[in-house]
């Protein structure tokens, strides 16, 4: 990363710039446009006039002050930030590909439905579910249309009076979002000593009034839930629907399957588990999957074969509907469809299972050093609950932001919510063991300053493009747009 | 061994004597037995990226030449010019490979393009601010109407039978699980009817939807549905599908809009068929904290420097949680960066430009129609699309333009069925961006014309 670079793109622009020329448009003026004067613009956007090396300068620099996955080593907990292979990038850019309407006739689009078909088919495997709908544009999309389902399902059978979802107090923040969202009342249960779902607290919680359980597994600690047999018994003993948030299917692939642990309804994320690229906050891709018996919920369209013809299917009066405009964010399904065919069976398993030792070895390396609050074998990610020896002052955010200055995206930080001082580790299986070990001397090496220098931590980042941001101050007056008057 | 795991067998077993494992498969021992695969997926062998290039060629092969046809099809989804730099700026992979940016202090660059993002579309749609972007045009719509539903404490909405039938559909999709009733305000010569509206209204409306351009191409005057709506206190969302026509057209904010959404496709995105895309929100100020999605604020650094951060976090689902503004997490952020850079590089004077050559270029197509006997649906003023009666079903004679490398018009009659359109077979919408030229337009009207003259 360089130097800081201080320049917003309005405050190069001067008049009579222009960064992109159109061609002449070939018509001759044939007189007013006929719209009302009411109707026309009366302010000029604030847009600015740059020229082309001027623009293509500006962003090139500001992409240098950020930290992007092609440049190390980026641990994120829960966010499975795994290298993401270039053919993909290329495969979505293919112009028989990037240049589709989506309104073409199916027949001029079988190999886009192909792929997304494909998709569907290679998804359900993996996960052992029985179809998936391609629609939710990222993983939060499709928690809300999952529990678009449970709610679809439950009223079909007349017990639309269950208006309750469980979250264990160790899940994503979408979990409860979502079921908000989706017009559900949250019953948050706590987690048991071993982090793992509290199955008495569960059986207090289940009666009529619930809907379902929503659940990671691997959870959020990075454990498996050993009795997700009995969880999923339990639940739909009570009459409801579990649900698998497949953010850390990273974990499993080929090893073991949501469908067969009991899980009726699930997400996955093709940006974490299927290696498609983040792009600095999306676009992701969140395809839902549902058992046998779900399908006419899920929402529409989807990808059906008929003969050798691929077509959209627009599903029947019980599907929960439509979530997005088209059929889901295709290009980023291509991604995945291309991350699946190279890697085969074989190659994704061993994905997971390389994800899932590269986890532990860091998890051991460290755990004298750093509090382990749940000694046991991890899964794909592990979390620590801050330094193993108390340093006064120095914060779990102190470590992050010291990691930085070492060369390292910081991990995961204050979640889940149940570890106060959690740092959550995932190194993914594309980290090689030069990265792994360079990254457990520097944890090693911030643990000593803690208590040796401890200023080193928390003046940290020294060596970022800009020194520790004042996250209240943006937040008590927010400026979220910039004004003329300020240069 | 895939080319995207670095271990090899003696790091593996290196890495298991640390940890004091005998295997890998012991490191899921927690995993019950009856569990565990006895087996291999069933998903074929892995492919090299030679053969994997050949597969995937053949089935691009199956989509006939699509991008290659002249394109008058619009309906939510444009096919405009985009400049070169963006595919090489969006390539780098500091802005690709990275994560939301929750770590500001080596995240100034998304940041900062976001902020410039919000910038650019809160002038563009009038508003005080805008978030830092949403799945699409559609959902940030039924979230719109989420928020108004949340600031009012009502539970009626108002939608025009003029707002895009797929845009109409998730909104209806997110209404039924929020237990939000949907009513449609009527149309009168294919706007939506203002004077139906006061009548419509409520105390208990949440807020009224309505689009412009509206999905016939037809211009609203959104500021006519403004009195109304505000003499009930609800909210007035206005719905922009293609904000090109922002450059020309009066801002959804000057014209009394609350929230402003809308789909950025336009703005440098390629067709994709169908996504990823850009879904945008911006309003007035009395909404900011209420608000869905991330949003980029500015403040300093230690040592006083301007320096950006995701700001207002306590809306969002990662702190708030069931009490959330929504649940939406990861959105569009490398085509809001799209969209940051194609409106750097157009500039308000580009941009401009693009719109007036749209539809200095559509009413050059439809007037060339009308001498041929190919009538406009409705009179009223439009941007770059138009709905047309054509002399015989739409299908078929889009049929013959596809055989004539073209794709023609949207039918209307694949709308929703049942939407109560005015439409009918023959009836299609046609759109022409700046990237046509009037040979292209000239070839679409002789091919209609010989049509014609052939009798269907």
């Amino acid at each position: 990363m360089s130097r800081h670079y201080d320049k917003l793109i309005f405050e190069l622009s001067s008049e009579g710039k222009t960064g992109y020329r159109l061609p002449a448009s070939g018509i001759e003026d044939e007189g007013p446009y006929g719209i009302p004067e009411k109707l026309l613009r009366t302010e000029a956007p604030l847009l600015p006039q740059v020229s082309e090396p001027e623009a293509v300068r500006h962003y090139t620099r500001l992409s240098r002050e950020n930290y992007g996955l092609d440049g190390g080593m980026y641990p994120l907990g829960s966010c499975t930030m795994k290298y993401n292979p270039k053919f993909n990038e290329d495969a979505a850019a293919m112009p028989a590909f990037s240049g589709l309407h989506p309104y073409l006739p199916e027949a001029a689009a079988q190999g886009a439905l192909r792929i997304m078909y494909e998709l569907d088919r290679m998804l359900s495997e993996i996960t052992g579910m029985a179809k998936f709908s391609l629609q939710p544009a990222a993983g939060a999309q499709g928690e809300l249309a999952g529990l678009m389902i449970f709610k679809a399902w439950h009223e079909s059978r007349g017990e639309g009076r269950r208006r309750r979802i469980i979250v264990p107090d160790s899940s994503h923040g979408t979990n409860p979002a979502s079921a908000a969202e989706a017009g559900f009342e949250v019953v948050q249960i706590a987690s048991a000593k071993d982090g793992t779902v509290d199955k008495a607290a569960l059986g207090a919680a289940l009666n009529e009034d619930v809907a379902g359980l929503m659940l990671t597994n691997p959870n959020t600690l990075g454990l498996f839930e050993r009795d997700i047999l009995r969880i999923a018994e339990m639940v739909h003993g009570a009459g409801g629907l579990l649900y698998y948030d497949g953010a850390n299917m990273n974990a499993i692939m080929g090893v073991a399957r949501p469908g067969d642990m009991g899980f009726d309804v699930i997400h996955l994320n093709m940006h974490k588990t299927f290696s498609t690229p983040h792009g600095g906050g999306g676009p992701g891709a969140g395809p839902l999957g549902v058992r046998e018996d779900l399908i006419r919920f899920l929402p529409r369209p989807t990808v059906a074969k008929r003969g050798d013809v691929y077509g959209l299917d627009f599903g029947g009066a019980e599907s929960i509907g439509r979530l997005k405009s088209f059929y889901g964010n295709f290009g980023v399904l291509l991604k995945a469809w291309c991350y699946i065919k190279m890697l085969g069976a074989e190659g994704l398993k061993e994905a997971s299972q390389n994800a899932v030792l590269n986890a532990n070895y860091i998890k051991e390396s460290l755990k004298g050093l750093y509090k382990l609050p749940y000694d046991r074998p991890c899964m794909h990610e592990f979390v620590f609950d801050g330094l193993a020896s108390g340093a006064p002052g120095v914060k779990t955010l102190d470590v992050a932001k010291r990691l930085i200055d070492l060369g390292f995206h910081p991990p995961t930080v204050y979640f889940p919510l149940i570890v106060e001082n959690a740092l959550m580790i995932e190194p993914t299986e594309t980290e090689s063991l030069a990265d792994l070990d360079a990254f457990i001397a520097a944890m090693e090496r911030i643990a000593r300053e803690a208590t040796a220098a401890p200023e080193l931590l928390k003046e940290a980042p020294q060596s970022a493009p800009v020194r520790r941001v004042d996250e209240l101050r943006a937040a008590k007056s927010p400026v979220l747009k910039w004004t003329e008057d300020e240069e | 061994m895939s080319a995207y795991v670095p271990n090899t067998r003696s790091d593996r077993e290196h890495m298991l004597d640390v940890i004091g494992a005998a295997s890998l498969d012991e490191l899921y021992r927690d995993i019950p037995a009856g569990l565990r695969l006895k087996g291999d997926l069933t998903l074929g062998k892995p492919l090299s990226e030679a053969e994997l290039y050949r597969e995937l060629g053949a089935i691009a092969e199956k989509n006939t030449g699509a991008e290659r046809l002249v394109c008058f099809l619009g309906a939510g989804a444009y096919d405009r010019l985009i400049p070169s730099a963006i595919k090489y700026l969006t390539s780098r992979s500091e802005f690709y490979t990275a994560y939301t940016p929750y770590q500001p202090e080596i995240s100034q660059g998304t940041l900062q393009a976001i902020f410039e993002f919000q910038t650019m579309i809160a002038s563009l749609t009038g508003m005080d601010a805008a978030n830092a972007s949403m799945y699409d045009g559609a959902s940030a719509c039924a979230e719109a109407v989420l928020t108004a539903v949340r600031h009012t404490g009502r539970r009626a909405v108002l939608v025009s039978r003029a707002v895009h039938p797929e845009t109409r559909e998730v909104i209806e999709t997110y209404a039924r699980a929020g237990g939000i009733a949907l009513s449609d305000i009527p149309l009168k010569d294919g706007v939506t009817d203002a004077a139906a509206l006061s009548s419509l209204l409520s105390d208990d409306t949440a807020c009224v939807v309505a689009q412009s351009p509206n999905f016939f191409g037809l211009i609203e005057d959104i500021s006519a549905l403004e009195g109304p709506t505000h003499a009930r206190k609800a909210l007035l969302v206005a719905c922009v599908t293609d904000p090109l026509s922002l450059a020309v057209l009066e801002s959804p904010g000057r014209q009394g809009a609350d929230i402003a959404v809308g789909e950025g496709q336009s703005f440098g995105t390629a067709l994709n068929y169908g996504g990823p895309y850009l879904g945008f929100m911006a309003a007035k100020a009395p909404l900011m904290r209420k608000l869905p999605g991330r949003m980029v604020g500015q403040t300093l650094d230690l040592e006083g420097r301007r320096a950006f951060t995701l700001t207002l976090q306590t809306r969002e689902q990662h702190i708030r949680r069931e009490k959330a503004t929504s649940n939406i997490c990861s959105n569009q952020g490398l085509n809001a960066l799209t969209a940051a850079i194609y409106l750097s590089l157009l500039g308000g004077e580009g941009l401009r430009e693009a719109a007036e050559q749209s539809m200095k270029k559509a009413r050059y197509l439809q007037k060339r129609l009308e001498r041929i006997g190919i009538k406009p649906l409705f009179d009223g003023p439009f941007f770059d699309e138009f709905a047309v009666k054509l002399p015989a079903d739409a299908r078929e004679a889009n049929e013959m333009l596809l055989r004539n490398g073209i794709l023609g018009g949207y039918p209307l009659a694949d709308a929703l069925p049942g939407a109560g359109y005015p439409a009918d077979d023959r009836a299609a919408l046609f759109c022409v961006t700046e990237k046509r030229t009037k040979e292209e337009m000239d070839r679409l009207v002789s091919l209609l014309a010989e049509r014609k003259g052939a009798g269907k």
